[in-house]
């Protein structure tokens, strides 16, 4: 039975994980130097197109088919046959389609978010073959584990969100691709700039924004979960943006701007999972930790001296993987964590992170070496210095006259 | 003629330009610059990485005045954008062979 109310919200709440995209294209793209702003911002926002097709064509079957295994969708929904207008069996209030749609939103910010670990070295074309591939073997697998049916959701493991399915299966994804690609060329070296961080300022408010449709909208209802999961979000993103910068004051002198954004951002990306289970003093702890830890992460990264260029593993790696971990301890409304006396909670949701983490991990190392030997993943030297904006797109991000 | 290229610490633009046009100077053109001397820079930090940056931002006046004007702008510049510390900058002076008015094709002194 369509209830009105819940498809007029995940209407609205589809529409604005949508607007989460071209957020992330604008929060990479004030981070990367200028000649490679226009590169960067059309990675994030070309999977709007790719994944999309995937998404019609096979994806959203393969997520969410009837089960085979435990492991992935069958191809009932192919080219989504029989995906209407009528509820589905994963939302009985709304349409079929608009729980799809909401669904292939997550699919599409997926792949964006690894951008950031090889940023401004990347060919076009290897990037558009490693987002159809990651998509169909490392996503939408993970996708159907968790939330269509298969063996992780059925094991019990919360993931209101996608903290699992998002966060740590893009920032596994994003270690392997750094570690694969290699450095920037100069990094360490060379001063290496972000150009404009009041556009990374706009892109991380239009993520948070956007994020009350990710998280309040995963209630998949206009109803009280709905409520809690945005309050939650509100609650641990401010707090983490605090702690991080606060972590930055003692440790390196300064609050910055960029590690306030960045600290938001950590601290949607620890919520993400717990959104609806966990209640506000949680969220705050959840995001206190949050801020802390990712930069922590950040600073360890310059200790190792892999080049996540943009910071893809701290943020989304470990933000996730202590969300993940921290709805296994704080978890009171319809699930229990072991602060609520459920200890095996926690048991099981380490078990979904770190099988994301393997599957994801070597997944994406298969298909980088796949890509690599073929096609090959790095732009020649030349057209790195040049900028990828005029050797990969033909134009310029800026111009004086 | 000669040609007047002083670096200054950007904040001093105002009262430099202002004092300039008190002593009869009609025309001048400045530039940011970045540079180094023996001033210090200062470090940036994002998010892990930090930076020293050691290019300063400067600004660049350049004035062109008649020889017997050379004294009088040197010391309205030294007189206004002086604070005593390191990094307030230099003056240099080199002989203009000629400078001709576009509009009118006027040339010499009569230019400047």
């Amino acid at each position: 039975m369509i209830d009105q109310g819940d498809t007029a919200w995940m209407l609205t709440s589809t529409a604005l994980v949508m607007l989460m995209t071209p957020g992330l294209a604008l929060f990479y793209g004030g981070l990367v130097r200028s000649k490679n702003v226009l590169a960067t911002m059309m990675q994030s926002f070309i999977c709007l197109g790719i994944v999309s097709i995937i998404w019609v064509a096979y994806g959203y079957s393969l997520s969410f088919g009837t089960d085979i295994g435990g492991l992935i969708g069958n191809f009932k929904w192919l080219g989504l046959a029989g995906v209407g207008m009528e509820p589905g069996p994963y939302a009985s209030t709304i349409p079929h389609l608009l729980f799809c749609a909401f669904q292939l939103m997550f699919a599409i910010i997926t792949p964006a978010l690894i951008t950031g670990a090889f940023a401004e070295r990347m060919k076009f074309s290897a990037f558009i073959l490693f987002v159809v591939l990651w998509s169909t073997f490392v996503y939408l697998p993970v996708c159907h584990w968790v939330w269509g049916g298969g063996w992780l959701g059925s094991l019990g493991a919360l993931d209101f969100a996608g903290g699992t399915v998002i966060h740590i299966n893009s920032g596994t994804a994003a270690l392997v691709a750094a570690l694969v690609i290699g450095k920037r060329k100069g990094y360490k070296t060379l001063p290496i700039y972000p150009h404009n961080l009041t556009m990374t300022f706009l892109g991380a408010s239009l993520l948070w924004f956007g994020w009350f449709g990710f998280n309040a909208g995963s209630a998949l209802a206009s109803d009280g979960t709905a409520t809690l999961a945005f309050f939650t979000t509100q609650i641990a993103t401010g707090t983490a943006a605090l702690s991080w910068i606060l972590t930055e004051r003692i440790i390196r002198g300064k609050p910055t701007t960029l590690g306030a954004v960045s600290g938001a951002v950590a601290g949607l990306v620890a919520i993400t999972p717990g959104a609806g289970f966990v209640g506000p003093g949680s969220a705050i702890l959840i995001g206190l930790i949050a801020g802390i830890l990712c930069y922590s992460a950040v600073l360890l990264k310059e200790r190792l001296g892999y080049d996540d260029s943009l910071d893809v593993v701290a943020v989304h790696g470990i933000g996730g993987l202590w969300g993940a971990l921290a709805t296994g301890l704080f978890a009171s409304f319809g699930a229990a964590g072991l602060f609520f006396g459920n200890a095996h909670q926690l048991f099981v949701q380490a078990i979904g992170a770190l099988s994301a983490i393997a599957f994801s991990g070597i997944m994406t190392l298969l298909i980088l070496l796949l890509i690599k030997s073929t096609i090959g993943l790095r732009v020649s030297e030349d057209s790195e210095v040049q900028g990828l904006d005029v050797s990969e797109h033909g134009e310029t991000g800026y111009s004086l006259m | 003629m000669k040609k007047i290229e002083a670096i200054i610490k950007p904040f001093k633009i105002d009262e430099v330009k202002a004092e300039l046009q008190n002593i009869g100077v009609t025309g001048m053109t400045i530039t940011e610059v970045r540079g180094f001397g023996r001033q210090k820079g200062h470090k940036e930090i994002y998010r892990g990485a930090e930076y020293e940056v050691d290019l300063i931002p400067k600004i660049k006046v350049e004035v062109a005045v008649s020889t017997d004007m050379v004294r009088d702008v040197v010391d309205a510049i030294i007189r206004t954008a002086k604070t005593g510390k390191i990094g307030d900058g230099k003056i240099f002076i080199t002989s203009l062979e000629e400078v001709i008015r576009i509009r009118t094709g006027e040339s010499g002194n009569e230019a400047v």
